[in-house]
């Protein structure tokens, strides 16, 4: 089909301005591109809309709160995917396995021996004064000494083009639903686009899933680590996440239960099943620590199971992540990484940490103080792009108020450069637009860690934005690793 | 027989999740039948019936003075504070199912969704008259979607017994339902043994879709006590009573041999006891002690099962026993359920 006029196809009109573009960038999406070129925007648009309807249908949805309302929303999806070409999926997925692997030496550390303190690498009162903290765990050994065993570690593309880790999840990280959702939605609506590039697949999530929660079985279970009974927690139907539990309940082929499913009988964990109590062996958890059991935590949770460490104690149960993982990912042991990673892997780290200022240390703070209009500022122990504050995006009165925070708590605060993260083009209502994105790899470890090709693509949907949380207007994008 | 073990929570949300889908399939029956045909003398349709029989008098008054076609309709499809309304039972359907996510086919889930999204967006036109009777139609269509989804998706396991059970429990009611919706019209109208108001008797039959089944039967003799017998007794019709029992008893039966699940045993022996009523008596006999109290005797008893399997399966405190035996609950049926029990 000839072109008519300028704006007739998808990438057209698209223009990345002076940012890093993950499409024009990349010689390895020629093929690509070029199959986007031929495609008329209207279709591509009318396609997009039925992927998006199909959502709606599917009922694939998270949970908004506000004004003690629930709304289910459909995580707005864009057609357009973010493609990786294999040399650089190399490098992050070598990143992401040195970055679990020291996640997971640190913690096993931290709760034995405190080498590092000793060594005088982490200063003790960062760890030893968290929220996230748990001295039960002190001697506590878990199996493989994987602590993490779901790790998401967010990794941003600078205008130059460079991979840098931003955060790490080593809690509960979530998203992974959508990874695979978005894959299948993409191969039903545009399999035109996917035909032929060699697509690196997503689908061994659940079974990887699988594979690791066996081996870190109890071993003294009646099925021993060959067939032990795992399920999945969630924290229920109103959990903003409740469609990933579903989904990887079901991706795994385990029950998917509530804390009121199960109870504690002699150091043993039980489910109420019809014929009467079944044992559990293994628990994937998508609840906090603290909610997991109202002896041991927060006596007013309701979500948890009465006694469930006395039996992870006595060794009769294992929780994937371990209890305790928090402190490894606290946004201000981030700072720290590369130094840790050194530590204990002898090696430097393969993906750099974005520059960051740990406004407990004086300099840093000053430092902060003096530059604030160009940097941002992250409470430490907030998720989901809460409480941040983008200096050069910020008024006067937010900059204000963000200074007067800092000088009242400056241990809860760091603050790096503000980064201009990498664009994707993107649909934007019929035309295509460059839209910040950044990347959330899945890494699964038992015995050994393994990282899901792609991960979760994040866009910021609003122009401008670099805040790309579902929660602050994100969406999300099919990442496409190619062989 | 080994299988995966399945959450009490579970069962009993299958449960109720077949149950809401199939009240809201027989509530649309009942508004059709009363819409199209059920007319009294004068001609004026009579709407407080279906009020009665839902026992939503109370309730129902509170919102509305009266009954008319306008208020009654309103309260029962769409009005989603009532909770015996269509809408509440689909969205409650669809939380049992949200609950179920992990259990429930795809299929199944984006069907309820579907459905649910459009029982909210129906429009106040569509419940004015004459565009009413497409709209019930569909609803009905899509609780039946539901069925055969569900038939052609859902793993037989455990859940798949507990999802029938739900259905026909729900169904066995609600024919008896519909079968008393007609019985109290009758009673208005004058001595209820002597009028044969052959207009309503058919749009019974039509309403639980067994005109056809009946004149295959009775091809000349159309009397209000053959119809009765018809939805109460007719062993292959598959909204009769007996019939809805049966499969009842059928999967129940199922879950203590396939499952070992031993907590149905005091199920099923209430269910023995109901089946050999319905085995034995004659519409007659029904007669002399009263439709409406027999009737009344069913839905009650079902309630008792419900009861019962929420103690056997669903871990709820266990319900007592003797219940079974007590002859005030259950007049004028208890002597028949002490025989039963001796037997």
């Amino acid at each position: 089909m000839p072109k008519r006029w300028m704006g007739d196809f998808v990438l057209d009109s698209y223009d990345p301005g002076g940012f890093y573009c993950e499409m024009l960038r990349c010689p390895a999406t020629a093929e690509i591109r070029d199959r986007l070129a031929h495609l008329p925007i209207g279709e591509f648009a009318r396609r997009a809309h039925n992927a998006e309807q199909a959502l709606y249908n599917l009922g694939i949805t998270f949970t908004v709160y506000s004004d003690s309302q629930a709304i289910d929303r459909i995580l707005p999806f864009d057609a357009i995917p973010r493609v990786l070409p294999a040399e650089e999926w190399e490098r992050i997925e070598r990143g992401v396995v040195q970055r679990v692997t020291a996640l997971n030496l640190l913690l096993d550390d931290l709760y034995h021996d405190q080498k590092i303190f000793k060594d005088g690498l982490l200063p003790p009162d960062l760890i030893l004064g968290n929220a996230n903290w748990r001295p039960q765990m002190c001697g506590v050994d878990i199996p493989h000494k994987a602590y993490v065993n779901i790790c998401g570690t967010d990794i941003i593309r600078d205008d130059k083009g460079v991979f840098r880790v931003l955060e790490d999840n080593a809690r509960t990280p979530s998203g992974v639903s959508y990874v695979i959702e978005n894959r299948h939605m993409m191969l039903r609506s545009f399999p035109d686009l996917a035909d032929d590039i060699g697509l690196r697949s997503v689908e061994d999530y659940g079974i990887r899933l699988v594979g690791a929660m066996r081996e870190i079985a109890p071993t003294n279970t009646p099925g021993g680590r060959d067939d032990p009974v795992i399920v999945l927690l969630s924290p229920g139907t109103f959990n903003s996440a409740y469609f990933e539990h579903v989904f990887l309940a079901r991706e795994m082929g385990v029950p998917l239960v509530e804390g009121r499913d199960l109870f504690v009988d002699n150091d043993h964990v039980y489910m109420k099943t019809t014929a009467g109590r079944a044992r559990v062996d293994v628990i994937y958890r998508r609840i906090n620590d603290d909610f997991l059991d109202p002896e041991a935590f927060r006596p007013d949770s309701m979500l948890g199971v009465k006694g469930l460490m006395r039996a992870y104690f006595a060794g009769n149960v294992a929780l994937a992540n371990a209890i305790g993982t928090g402190v490894a990912d606290d946004k201000a042991v981030y700072a720290y990484m590369p130094r840790i990673i050194r530590y204990y892997l002898a090696e430097d780290a393969i993906i750099d940490n974005v520059e960051t200022n740990i406004c407990r240390e004086k300099a840093a703070l000053a430092y902060t103080l003096d530059n604030l209009d160009r940097l941002v500022v992250k409470p430490v122990g907030e998720a989901g792009g809460y409480g941040i504050t983008i200096g050069p995006r910020a008024t006067r009165a937010e900059l204000d108020e963000c200074r007067a925070k800092l000088i009242d708590d400056p241990a809860n605060y760091i603050s790096q450069p503000c980064i201009n993260l990498s664009v994707s083009p993107t649909l934007i209502d019929g035309k295509v637009e460059p839209r910040h994105v950044d990347l959330r790899p899945f890494a699964i470890t038992g015995e050994s860690t393994w990282v899901l090709p792609g991960g979760l693509t994040r866009v910021a949907l609003r122009r401008g934005s670099l805040v790309v949380n579902s929660s602050q207007g994100g969406g999300s994008k099919d990442t496409w690793v190619l062989e | 027989m080994s299988s995966a073990p399945l959450l009490a929570r579970y069962a009993e949300s299958i449960f109720w999740l077949a149950r809401q889908v199939e009240r809201a399939e027989n509530l649309a029956r009942i508004i059709e039948v009363q819409e199209t045909y059920a007319r009294n003398r004068s001609g004026a349709r009579d709407w407080s019936s279906i009020v009665q029989l839902n026992s939503d008098g109370e309730a129902f008054s509170e919102k509305h003075s009266t009954a008319n076609a306008r208020n009654v309709i309103r309260f029962y499809v769409t009005d989603g504070d009532n909770p015996t309304s269509i809408k509440r039972a689909i969205s409650n359907a669809r939380e049992n199912a949200r609950a179920l996510r992990s259990l429930v086919s795809t299929e199944m889930w984006m069907q309820l969704n579907v459905f649910y999204n459009r029982l909210n967006a129906i429009d106040d036109k569509e419940l004015a008259p004459g565009s009413l009777s497409p709209l019930l139609n569909e609803i009905k269509h899509g609780c039946q979607s539901f069925t055969g989804i569900t038939e052609g998706t859902f793993y037989r396991d455990q859940a798949w017994y507990f999802y029938r059970l739900g259905r026909y429990i729900e169904r066995a009611d609600q024919t008896t339902r519909l079968l008393d919706s007609k019985y109290y019209v009758l009673l208005r109208d004058s001595d209820v043994t002597n009028v044969v108001n052959t207009g309503q008797w058919l749009a019974l039959l039509r309403a639980a879709s067994g005109y056809h089944a009946f004149r295959a039967l009775h091809q000349s003799d159309l009397t209000p006590w053959r119809v009765a017998a018809f939805l109460l007794f007719n062993p292959t019709f598959p909204r009769s009573v007996l019939l809805c029992i049966k499969e009842v008893d059928a999967s129940v039966t199922g879950l203590k041999s396939r499952y070992n699940l031993r907590g149905g045993n005091d199920v099923a022996e209430g269910l023995d006891q109901l089946r050999a009523i319905l085995d034995t008596r004659s519409i007659d006999e029904v007669l002399e002690t009263g439709l409406h109290e027999f009737i009344d005797f069913i839905q009650r008893y079902l309630s008792a099962i419900t009861d019962r399997l929420g103690a056997a399966f669903f871990g709820h405190p266990p319900v007592e026993k003797a219940a079974w035996q007590n002859a005030e609950l259950w007049p004028p049926y208890a002597a028949d359920l002490q025989t039963q029990a001796q037997a």
